[in-house]
Protein backbone atom coordinates (compact mmCIF):
# COMPACT_ATOMS: atom_id res chain seq x y z
CA UNK A 1 0.00 0.00 0.00
CA UNK A 2 1.94 2.46 -1.38
CA UNK A 3 2.58 5.40 -3.61
CA UNK A 4 4.02 4.39 -7.03
CA UNK A 5 4.31 5.53 -10.79
CA UNK A 6 5.19 3.23 -13.78
CA UNK A 7 8.39 3.55 -15.54
CA UNK A 8 10.66 2.09 -18.34
CA UNK A 9 14.40 1.90 -17.30
CA UNK A 10 16.90 3.74 -19.72
CA UNK A 11 20.04 2.77 -18.65
CA UNK A 12 22.68 2.81 -15.92
CA UNK A 13 25.43 5.50 -15.31
CA UNK A 14 27.34 7.32 -12.36
CA UNK A 15 26.61 10.49 -10.86
CA UNK A 16 29.22 12.67 -8.26
CA UNK A 17 27.42 13.33 -4.85
CA UNK A 18 27.61 16.98 -2.84
CA UNK A 19 31.02 15.67 -1.37
CA UNK A 20 32.65 14.57 -4.56
CA UNK A 21 31.42 10.61 -3.91
CA UNK A 22 30.48 8.48 -7.05
CA UNK A 23 27.30 6.97 -7.00
CA UNK A 24 26.13 4.41 -9.29
CA UNK A 25 22.19 5.19 -10.28
CA UNK A 26 19.93 3.91 -12.75
CA UNK A 27 17.49 6.46 -14.83
CA UNK A 28 14.19 5.10 -14.93
CA UNK A 29 11.95 7.32 -17.64
CA UNK A 30 8.22 7.89 -16.02
CA UNK A 31 6.67 9.95 -17.97
CA UNK A 32 3.55 11.18 -16.66
CA UNK A 33 1.04 8.57 -15.85
CA UNK A 34 -2.53 8.69 -16.03
CA UNK A 35 -5.44 7.27 -13.30
CA UNK A 36 -7.58 5.70 -15.74
CA UNK A 37 -10.06 4.31 -13.63
CA UNK A 38 -11.15 4.73 -9.50
CA UNK A 39 -11.76 1.58 -7.95
CA UNK A 40 -14.07 2.12 -4.92
CA UNK A 41 -14.76 -0.49 -1.94
CA UNK A 42 -18.97 0.17 -2.79
CA UNK A 43 -18.26 -0.51 -6.56
CA UNK A 44 -15.19 -3.04 -6.73
CA UNK A 45 -14.71 -4.44 -2.89
CA UNK A 46 -11.07 -2.89 -2.57
CA UNK A 47 -9.52 0.43 -3.27
CA UNK A 48 -7.06 1.35 -5.71
CA UNK A 49 -6.12 3.08 -8.72
CA UNK A 50 -5.35 1.78 -12.56
CA UNK A 51 -3.00 3.93 -14.03
CA UNK A 52 -1.92 3.98 -17.71
CA UNK A 53 2.00 4.54 -19.11
CA UNK A 54 3.24 5.34 -22.31
CA UNK A 55 1.42 5.93 -25.57
CA UNK A 56 0.74 3.56 -28.21
CA UNK A 57 -1.00 4.36 -31.71
CA UNK A 58 -4.87 4.07 -31.91
CA UNK A 59 -4.99 1.33 -34.25
CA UNK A 60 -3.37 -0.70 -31.28
CA UNK A 61 -6.33 -0.59 -29.49
CA UNK A 62 -9.40 -2.11 -29.93
CA UNK A 63 -13.38 -0.67 -29.57
CA UNK A 64 -13.67 -1.62 -25.77
CA UNK A 65 -10.33 -0.38 -25.21
CA UNK A 66 -10.70 3.09 -26.74
CA UNK A 67 -14.20 3.39 -24.55
CA UNK A 68 -12.14 2.73 -21.72
CA UNK A 69 -9.52 5.15 -22.20
CA UNK A 70 -12.43 7.42 -23.51
CA UNK A 71 -13.82 7.77 -20.03
CA UNK A 72 -10.65 9.27 -18.60
CA UNK A 73 -10.18 11.42 -21.95
CA UNK A 74 -6.70 9.87 -22.07
CA UNK A 75 -4.86 8.84 -25.33
CA UNK A 76 -4.54 5.25 -25.44
CA UNK A 77 -1.81 3.71 -23.21
CA UNK A 78 0.53 0.37 -23.52
CA UNK A 79 1.09 -0.31 -19.81
CA UNK A 80 -1.82 -0.51 -17.71
CA UNK A 81 -1.45 -1.25 -13.63
CA UNK A 82 -3.61 -1.22 -10.95
CA UNK A 83 -1.52 0.61 -7.77
CA UNK A 84 -3.02 0.66 -4.42
CA UNK A 85 -2.21 3.31 -2.31
CA UNK A 86 -3.86 5.92 0.20
CA UNK A 87 -1.53 7.69 -0.41
CA UNK A 88 -2.47 8.80 -3.78
CA UNK A 89 -5.98 8.56 -3.48
CA UNK A 90 -7.62 12.04 -3.60
CA UNK A 91 -6.35 11.85 -7.04
CA UNK A 92 -9.18 11.32 -9.37
CA UNK A 93 -9.90 9.94 -12.73
CA UNK A 94 -8.08 11.80 -15.82
CA UNK A 95 -5.29 13.40 -13.37
CA UNK A 96 -1.71 12.58 -14.23
CA UNK A 97 0.55 10.84 -11.77
CA UNK A 98 4.46 12.71 -12.02
CA UNK A 99 7.60 11.79 -10.58
CA UNK A 100 7.39 13.99 -8.32
CA UNK A 101 5.21 12.04 -6.07
CA UNK A 102 8.87 11.04 -5.21
CA UNK A 103 11.15 13.03 -3.37
CA UNK A 104 15.09 12.91 -3.32
CA UNK A 105 16.43 10.87 -0.77
CA UNK A 106 13.32 8.55 -0.46
CA UNK A 107 13.67 4.90 -0.26
CA UNK A 108 11.56 2.87 -3.16
CA UNK A 109 11.01 -0.64 -3.66
CA UNK A 110 11.51 -1.13 -7.61
CA UNK A 111 9.67 -4.12 -9.62
CA UNK A 112 10.40 -5.16 -13.24
CA UNK A 113 11.17 -8.43 -14.96
CA UNK A 114 14.69 -10.06 -14.98
CA UNK A 115 16.18 -10.82 -17.98
CA UNK A 116 16.07 -14.45 -19.71
CA UNK A 117 18.53 -16.55 -19.17
CA UNK A 118 17.31 -19.26 -21.30
CA UNK A 119 17.63 -22.80 -20.18
CA UNK A 120 20.43 -23.04 -17.80
CA UNK A 121 22.45 -25.70 -15.49
CA UNK A 122 22.33 -25.92 -11.73
CA UNK A 123 25.23 -24.03 -11.35
CA UNK A 124 24.29 -20.92 -12.88
CA UNK A 125 20.64 -21.12 -12.15
CA UNK A 126 21.06 -22.29 -8.68
CA UNK A 127 24.06 -21.09 -7.42
CA UNK A 128 25.51 -24.33 -6.98
CA UNK A 129 29.66 -25.52 -6.76
CA UNK A 130 31.13 -27.65 -9.38
CA UNK A 131 33.27 -30.72 -9.12
CA UNK A 132 36.39 -31.72 -9.40
CA UNK A 133 37.72 -31.11 -12.76
CA UNK A 134 40.35 -33.26 -12.82
CA UNK A 135 41.77 -36.69 -11.23
CA UNK A 136 39.54 -38.54 -12.69
CA UNK A 137 36.40 -37.50 -10.74
CA UNK A 138 34.21 -37.65 -13.52
CA UNK A 139 31.71 -34.99 -11.79
CA UNK A 140 32.25 -32.03 -13.25
CA UNK A 141 28.80 -29.84 -13.52
CA UNK A 142 26.06 -31.85 -12.07
CA UNK A 143 22.95 -31.47 -10.48
CA UNK A 144 23.80 -33.99 -7.73
CA UNK A 145 22.02 -37.14 -6.47
CA UNK A 146 18.41 -37.72 -7.35
CA UNK A 147 18.29 -40.35 -4.07
CA UNK A 148 19.05 -43.47 -5.58
CA UNK A 149 18.02 -46.09 -2.85
CA UNK A 150 16.88 -44.89 0.28
CA UNK A 151 13.68 -42.84 -1.15
CA UNK A 152 14.40 -44.26 -4.46
CA UNK A 153 13.16 -41.24 -6.28
CA UNK A 154 13.53 -37.80 -6.68
CA UNK A 155 12.31 -35.65 -3.23
CA UNK A 156 10.23 -32.86 -3.89
CA UNK A 157 11.60 -29.52 -4.84
CA UNK A 158 14.77 -31.20 -6.00
CA UNK A 159 17.30 -28.50 -7.89
CA UNK A 160 16.70 -29.52 -11.45
CA UNK A 161 18.43 -27.54 -14.56
CA UNK A 162 15.73 -25.38 -16.66
CA UNK A 163 14.69 -21.76 -17.70
CA UNK A 164 16.56 -18.72 -15.84
CA UNK A 165 15.25 -15.44 -15.93
CA UNK A 166 12.14 -13.52 -16.84
CA UNK A 167 10.51 -13.58 -13.44
CA UNK A 168 9.19 -10.56 -11.91
CA UNK A 169 11.96 -9.58 -9.19
CA UNK A 170 11.39 -6.77 -6.67
CA UNK A 171 14.46 -4.91 -5.60
CA UNK A 172 13.89 -3.47 -1.95
CA UNK A 173 15.52 -0.18 0.19
CA UNK A 174 16.83 1.85 -3.26
CA UNK A 175 17.38 5.22 -2.58
CA UNK A 176 16.05 7.73 -5.15
CA UNK A 177 19.34 10.51 -5.53
CA UNK A 178 17.29 12.62 -8.11
CA UNK A 179 14.02 13.51 -9.69
CA UNK A 180 14.19 15.15 -12.52
CA UNK A 181 10.59 16.91 -13.12
CA UNK A 182 11.53 18.50 -16.17
CA UNK A 183 12.63 15.29 -18.10
CA UNK A 184 10.73 12.62 -16.18
CA UNK A 185 13.25 10.96 -14.87
CA UNK A 186 14.03 9.22 -11.33
CA UNK A 187 17.50 8.80 -10.85
CA UNK A 188 17.41 5.09 -8.38
CA UNK A 189 20.79 4.74 -6.37
CA UNK A 190 22.10 0.81 -7.60
CA UNK A 191 20.50 -1.37 -10.25
CA UNK A 192 17.13 -2.82 -10.56
CA UNK A 193 15.62 -5.40 -12.96
CA UNK A 194 15.32 -6.09 -16.33
CA UNK A 195 16.67 -4.96 -19.78
CA UNK A 196 16.72 -1.49 -20.92
CA UNK A 197 13.69 -0.34 -21.93
CA UNK A 198 11.60 -2.52 -20.05
CA UNK A 199 8.65 -2.10 -17.81
CA UNK A 200 9.30 -0.92 -13.64
CA UNK A 201 7.24 0.13 -11.10
CA UNK A 202 8.44 2.52 -8.41
CA UNK A 203 6.97 2.28 -5.03
CA UNK A 204 7.90 3.90 -2.10
CA UNK A 205 9.63 1.36 -0.04
CA UNK A 206 7.37 -1.19 1.82
CA UNK A 207 10.32 -1.43 4.83
CA UNK A 208 10.28 2.56 5.39
CA UNK A 209 9.23 3.53 8.48
CA UNK A 210 5.37 4.45 9.15
CA UNK A 211 4.96 7.33 6.92
CA UNK A 212 2.38 10.20 7.79
CA UNK A 213 -0.20 9.25 4.42
CA UNK A 214 0.88 12.60 2.58
CA UNK A 215 -1.73 14.84 1.66
CA UNK A 216 -2.10 13.98 -2.37
CA UNK A 217 -3.58 17.57 -3.09
CA UNK A 218 0.00 19.17 -2.13
CA UNK A 219 1.13 16.81 -5.42
CA UNK A 220 -2.12 18.45 -7.77
CA UNK A 221 -1.11 21.73 -6.48
CA UNK A 222 2.64 21.01 -7.99
CA UNK A 223 1.04 19.64 -10.83
CA UNK A 224 -1.29 23.05 -11.54
CA UNK A 225 1.89 25.41 -10.94
CA UNK A 226 3.97 23.27 -13.07
CA UNK A 227 1.08 23.69 -16.00
CA UNK A 228 1.72 27.56 -14.96
CA UNK A 229 5.06 27.67 -15.00
CA UNK A 230 4.84 26.43 -18.43
CA UNK A 231 2.02 28.67 -19.42
CA UNK A 232 4.23 31.60 -18.07
CA UNK A 233 7.18 29.86 -19.87
CA UNK A 234 5.14 29.80 -23.50
CA UNK A 235 4.23 33.58 -22.77
CA UNK B 1 18.25 7.61 -28.04
CA UNK B 2 18.81 6.74 -24.59
CA UNK B 3 22.56 7.05 -25.01
CA UNK B 4 22.11 10.70 -25.17
CA UNK B 5 19.61 11.19 -22.40
CA UNK B 6 21.98 9.68 -20.00
CA UNK B 7 24.63 11.76 -21.54
CA UNK B 8 21.90 14.89 -20.81
CA UNK B 9 21.67 13.77 -17.56
CA UNK B 10 25.26 13.47 -16.81
CA UNK B 11 26.42 16.87 -18.21
CA UNK B 12 25.61 18.69 -15.44
CA UNK B 13 28.75 16.79 -13.46
CA UNK B 14 30.89 17.15 -16.25
CA UNK B 15 34.09 19.58 -16.15
CA UNK B 16 34.31 21.28 -19.52
CA UNK B 17 38.04 22.75 -18.30
CA UNK B 18 40.46 19.97 -18.54
CA UNK B 19 43.53 19.70 -19.88
CA UNK B 20 44.03 17.19 -22.49
CA UNK B 21 46.51 14.82 -21.43
CA UNK B 22 46.87 10.89 -22.92
CA UNK B 23 49.52 8.06 -21.09
CA UNK B 24 52.72 8.76 -21.00
CA UNK B 25 52.39 12.45 -19.84
CA UNK B 26 53.55 13.27 -16.61
CA UNK B 27 50.81 14.83 -14.17
CA UNK B 28 50.32 17.13 -11.29
CA UNK B 29 46.94 16.22 -9.17
CA UNK B 30 45.44 18.41 -6.49
CA UNK B 31 43.17 16.34 -4.72
CA UNK B 32 40.59 17.88 -2.38
CA UNK B 33 41.66 15.58 1.04
CA UNK B 34 39.02 16.17 4.01
CA UNK B 35 40.50 16.15 7.92
CA UNK B 36 36.95 16.61 10.13
CA UNK B 37 36.48 19.77 9.04
CA UNK B 38 39.22 20.64 7.68
CA UNK B 39 39.75 20.27 3.95
CA UNK B 40 43.44 20.78 2.33
CA UNK B 41 44.83 20.03 -1.02
CA UNK B 42 47.15 16.86 -1.57
CA UNK B 43 49.54 17.00 -4.70
CA UNK B 44 49.97 13.31 -6.55
CA UNK B 45 52.35 13.98 -9.37
CA UNK B 46 53.58 11.09 -11.66
CA UNK B 47 52.55 9.15 -15.08
CA UNK B 48 49.58 8.74 -16.62
CA UNK B 49 49.79 4.78 -17.41
CA UNK B 50 46.17 4.55 -18.56
CA UNK B 51 42.96 6.05 -19.04
CA UNK B 52 39.85 4.20 -19.20
CA UNK B 53 35.65 4.70 -19.71
CA UNK B 54 34.33 7.45 -21.44
CA UNK B 55 31.68 10.23 -20.35
CA UNK B 56 31.01 11.27 -16.93
CA UNK B 57 32.53 7.94 -15.80
CA UNK B 58 36.36 8.23 -16.75
CA UNK B 59 38.97 7.53 -14.98
CA UNK B 60 42.69 7.69 -15.26
CA UNK B 61 45.44 5.94 -13.53
CA UNK B 62 49.01 7.66 -12.34
CA UNK B 63 52.11 5.71 -11.13
CA UNK B 64 54.78 7.31 -8.98
CA UNK B 65 57.35 5.69 -7.12
CA UNK B 66 57.69 6.99 -3.76
CA UNK B 67 60.90 5.59 -1.97
CA UNK B 68 61.46 2.37 -4.25
CA UNK B 69 57.98 1.25 -3.82
CA UNK B 70 55.69 2.16 -7.01
CA UNK B 71 52.48 3.74 -6.00
CA UNK B 72 49.24 3.93 -8.55
CA UNK B 73 46.36 6.13 -7.81
CA UNK B 74 43.10 5.89 -9.78
CA UNK B 75 41.01 9.35 -10.46
CA UNK B 76 37.89 9.60 -12.03
CA UNK B 77 38.26 12.93 -14.45
CA UNK B 78 35.29 14.01 -13.22
CA UNK B 79 35.23 14.05 -9.52
CA UNK B 80 34.68 17.21 -7.62
CA UNK B 81 37.42 16.41 -5.53
CA UNK B 82 40.29 17.02 -7.77
CA UNK B 83 40.68 20.66 -7.73
CA UNK B 84 42.88 20.89 -10.93
CA UNK B 85 44.96 18.50 -13.28
CA UNK B 86 48.48 19.82 -14.72
CA UNK B 87 50.12 18.58 -17.10
CA UNK B 88 53.85 18.72 -16.30
CA UNK B 89 55.52 16.63 -19.24
CA UNK B 90 54.61 14.93 -22.27
CA UNK B 91 55.91 11.40 -23.01
CA UNK B 92 56.28 9.82 -26.58
CA UNK B 93 54.73 6.01 -26.41
CA UNK B 94 53.60 3.67 -28.55
CA UNK B 95 50.47 1.97 -26.17
CA UNK B 96 47.72 3.32 -24.56
CA UNK B 97 48.03 1.07 -21.42
CA UNK B 98 52.03 1.37 -19.77
CA UNK B 99 51.33 -1.68 -17.44
CA UNK B 100 55.32 -2.77 -18.68
CA UNK B 101 56.38 -0.21 -16.91
CA UNK B 102 55.72 -1.63 -13.65
CA UNK B 103 58.16 -4.08 -14.32
CA UNK B 104 61.25 -2.58 -15.59
CA UNK B 105 64.00 -0.94 -13.77
CA UNK B 106 63.97 3.08 -13.03
CA UNK B 107 66.67 3.14 -15.96
CA UNK B 108 64.71 1.31 -18.66
CA UNK B 109 61.37 2.79 -17.51
CA UNK B 110 62.12 6.63 -18.82
CA UNK B 111 59.82 7.89 -21.84
CA UNK B 112 61.20 9.97 -24.31
CA UNK B 113 59.72 13.81 -24.39
CA UNK B 114 57.37 14.45 -26.98
CA UNK B 115 57.83 17.93 -29.17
Amino acid sequence: MAKGILGTKVGMTQIFDAEGLMIPVTVVSCEPNVVLQKKTVENDGYESLQLGFKDKREKLANKAELGHFAKSNSSPKRYLKEIAGKELSNFEVGQEIRVNIFEEGEIVDVTGTSKGKGFQGNIKRHNQGRGPMAHGSRYHRRPGSMGPVDPNHVRKGKKLPGHMGVNTVTIQNLEVVKVDVDRNLLLIKGSIPGPRKGLVVVKRGVKTASIEPLDPNSFIETQEEVANQAEEAQE
Amino acid sequence: MSQQLIKDITAEYRKEDLPTFNSGDNVKVSVRIKEGNRERIQVFEGLVIQKQGGGVSETFTVRKVSYGIGIERTFPVHSPSIESIQVVRRGKVRRAKLHYIRGLSAKQSRIKERR
